[in-house]
């Protein structure tokens, strides 16, 4: 399986790339295509690995809705003009050495925990020697599992859904001052004796209104 | 060594997950780019999960998967409404001026 090898490589150093381009761009729109672009790219890597629905989700929920919801908020706040450059600006220089130093920090754990693990062995095993069972779709065994044991979790992440969106039609939701809108409790609860007005003009005189 | 096992994996899940921290630490300039970084991080573990669920042949991983992409979608959801209320009121989204709670 060299193709497989040379695919995961090809992928891994575009998702590396991007990642770090999302953080070290200067112009906020950039970061965001970037980000669509790791994003691709990792779902590529999830179908060759053999998880089809989770790749096709992720393309789904993360590339058509959330990145296009950061572009647009980058978009609507007009923050492209605020440059992203915490290389080289003076007045923080001191947080830099130090967010180096906790993320090389960070990272060679990481790799340490990776490379001393004691894996089981069939951990152990090259991807071409998996077996994956091709009677069944991925879509399907994923459906059994999560419909049976993991319907009420299931459930609870549509009301995190419900909840997310409930939240933010909340936070950005405005009632402007000084816009005439109808009411329209006001307009169905009017009486006869208070919409109507009887009055007995003279000759050559108006009625007077006051408004 | 050129086959790829669990561990390149791993180790390309611990690089973004690093990218992402790094990304947080030293970004003083737009609480945005913040946001994103996060949405990294959730991508490493979801990198990570699913690559155990499909070397170990349990797809309990992709189901915690789904659930994550779930809560990422709905964080990134409240986060940027945050940013937009806030943009609203204060005029600026730079995290040096970000100071109302004095922290």
């Amino acid at each position: 399986m060299i193709i497989h090898s040379i695919f995961f490589y090809i992928f891994s150093v575009i998702a590396v790339f991007s990642a770090i381009m999302v953080t070290v761009s200067r112009n906020t729109v950039h970061s965001v295509f970037f980000l669509i672009l790791d994003f691709i790219t990792i779902s590529c890597l999830f179908i060759m690995i053999g998880a089809e629905f989770i790749g096709m989700i992720m393309l789904i929920v993360y590339v058509g809705a959330v990145a296009v919801l950061f572009l647009f908020v980058v978009m609507m706040l007009n923050v492209s003009k605020q440059k992203n450059e915490w290389l080289g600006d003076e007045k923080n220089s001191n947080h830099i050495p130090i967010g180096l130093l906790i993320s090389g920090v960070i990272f060679f754990e990481l790799i340490i925990v990776v490379g001393g693990w004691k894996y089981k062995p069939e951990l152990l095993k090259t991807f071409s020697s998996i077996g994956i069972d091709l009677s069944t779709t991925n879509t399907h065994e994923i459906g059994k599992v999560l419909y049976t044991d993991y319907i009420h979790l299931f459930q609870l992440s549509g009301m995190v859904l419900l909840v997310a969106m409930i939240g933010a039609i909340v936070l950005t939701f405005r009632q402007r001052e000084g816009i005439k809108r109808q009411s329209y409790f006001k307009q169905i609860s009017r009486e006869r004796n208070e919409g109507v007005e009887l009055a007995d003009p003279k000759n050559n005189e108006g009625v007077k209104i006051d408004v | 060594m050129f086959e790829v096992t669990l561990g390149h994996y791993l180790i390309l899940a611990a690089t973004i997950f690093t990218i992402g921290v790094v990304g947080i630490f030293l970004n003083r300039k737009n609480i945005i780019v913040i946001l994103m970084s996060i949405e990294l991080i959730l991508l490493a573990v979801n990198i990570n999960l699913v690559s155990f669920s499909i070397y170990m042949n349990d797809l309990v991983g992709q189901i915690f998967t789904l659930f994550i992409l779930t809560v990422a979608a709905a964080e990134a959801a409240i986060g940027l409404a945050i940013i937009v209320i806030y943009y609203r009121n204060s005029g600026t989204i730079r995290v040096q001026e970000i100071d109302k709670l004095k922290g």
